[in-house]
C-alpha cells in the first residue's frame, strides 16, 4: 500500500480521494463478477433464486450468466458433481479465460456430501481444480451463495498485482492446464489431480 | 475551417470515437504487458459445451427424404387450402377457381410421381 491507511481517510475528510492502480483494478474485477450458466443438482435451483428479484445478486455486480466459459469469470459448482460429469466440469474450466475463480456451493461439491459412499460421486470437485470458495448447506439458502460471492470479491481486493501472491492471471509460470480426467475401469484416472489435490494422509 | 458550423461536430466525433477506442486499446496493451497467454489445446477447442467434438461439422442428409415432403404437401397442407376452397366455392369467379385447379393439379402431379416411385406401398 503505496499511502498510508490513516492519511487516505483523513484526506477523503478534505474531500481528497487518493488510490492506486491496484486498488482500481481489482475494483474493477470484483465489481463485475460474471458467472457461468451452468447448474449441477438442487443446489442451482438455489443459484437460480439468489439471481432473481428476491435476492437480487445484480447488486454485486454479478448478474451476467454467461452461457459460454469464454466470457465467464466464475464457475459455480452448484450441485453433486458425478464421475460421468467431472470430466466435462473440468473441461469447462478449462476453457475459460483467466482471471477465473471457483465457488464450490453444498456439501456435494465440497466433499461429495450425502452421496459420498455412492460409487458413481465425485468426492469434492476440488480434486480436479482449485477452488476459491467452498460454502457449506444443503443446499446452501441464497444468502449463503451472496456470502460467498462477497468472500470472493474480498479475496480479490486483497490480491497484489505483483510479487508472490499476485493473482494467477498475471503470472507466467502458474499453470494454464488442468489435467481432464479420463473413465478408467474402475474410477476417474487420474482420481485426483497431483498438482491441485494431495491425497490425505492417515496418520495412526 | 474553425468557422464552419460542423467543426464542433467533428470534435464531438473524435472525442467520442477516443472514448470508446481508449478503454479497449488500454485492456489490450495491458494484456500483452502484464497478463501471459496460455493457450492449450483444450482451451482452444471450438466446442464449449464440456464435451468433446467428434465426427466431421459436414452432416450430409439424405436427399430421398424429398419424398416425404412431397406426401406433406399432398396430405396435410393441402387439405388445409381445399377446405376453405370448399367453402366459398360457389362464390369464387374463374380466375380462382382455374389458380386453385392448377395448384392442386401440381399436387397431383407429385402424388402421381410417389405413386410410380412406390412410397405409398408398405414396405
Amino acid at each position: 500500500m503505496a499511502v498510508d491507511e490513516k492519511l487516505k481517510i483523513e484526506l477523503g475528510k478534505q474531500g481528497v480521494m487518493v488510490t492506486t492502480i491496484q486498488e482500481l483494478y481489482n475494483w474493477g474485477r470484483r465489481s463485475s463478477i460474471w458467472p457461468m450458466q451452468f447448474g449441477l443438482a438442487c443446489c442451482a435451483i438455489e443459484m437460480i433464486a439468489t439471481t432473481m428479484a428476491r435476492y437480487d445478486l445484480a447488486r454485486f455486480g454479478s448478474e451476467v450468466f454467461r452461457p459460454s466459459p469464454r466470457q465467464a469469470d466464475l464457475m459455480i459448482i452448484s450441485g453433486t458433481v458425478t464421475k460421468k460429469m467431472a470430466p466435462q466440469v473440468v473441461r469447462l474450466y478449462n476453457q475459460m479465460a483467466e482471471p477465473r475463480y471457483v465457488i464450490a456451493m453444498g456439501a456435494c461439491a465440497i466433499s461429495g456430501g450425502p452421496f459420498k459412499q455412492g460409487y458413481n460421486v465425485l468426492k469434492g470437485i476440488d480434486r480436479y481444480i482449485p477452488v476459491d470458495v467452498h460454502i457449506p448447506g444443503c443446499p446452501p439458502r441464497p444468502e449463503a451463495l451472496i456470502q460467498a460471492f462477497m468472500t470472493l470479491q474480498k479475496k480479490i481486493d486483497e490480491q497484489h498485482l505483483t510479487g508472490e501472491d499476485r493473482p494467477r492471471h498475471l503470472d507466467e509460470q502458474a499453470p494454464g492446464e488442468f489435467n481432464v480426467p479420463e473413465f478408467g475401469e474402475h474410477d476417474l484416472e487420474p482420481p485426483s489431480n497431483p498438482g491441485t489435490w494431495t491425497v490425505p494422509k492417515i496418520i495412526q | 475551417m474553425a468557422s464552419s458550423p460542423y467543426f464542433s461536430l467533428a470534435v464531438l466525433f473524435v472525442v467520442a470515437l477516443g472514448f470508446g477506442l481508449a478503454p479497449l486499446g488500454l485492456a489490450w496493451l495491458w494484456q500483452k504487458v502484464f497478463s501471459p497467454a496460455k493457450p492449450n489445446e483444450i482451451k482452444n477447442a471450438i466446442y464449449e459445451c464440456g464435451l468433446e467434438s467428434r465426427g466431421d461439422a459436414w452432416v450430409q442428409f439424405r436427399s430421398a427424404y424429398y419424398l416425404y415432403a412431397i406426401i406433406f404437401l399432398i396430405f396435410d397442407v393441402e387439405a388445409i387450402f381445399l377446405l376453405p376452397f370448399a367453402v366459398a366455392f360457389t362464390g369464387l369467379g374463374a380466375a380462382a377457381c382455374v389458380s386453385m385447379l392448377v395448384f392442386v393439379l401440381l399436387l397431383i402431379e407429385g402424388l402421381a410421381w410417389a405413386w410410380a416411385k412406390g412410397v405409398l406401398t408398405w414396405a
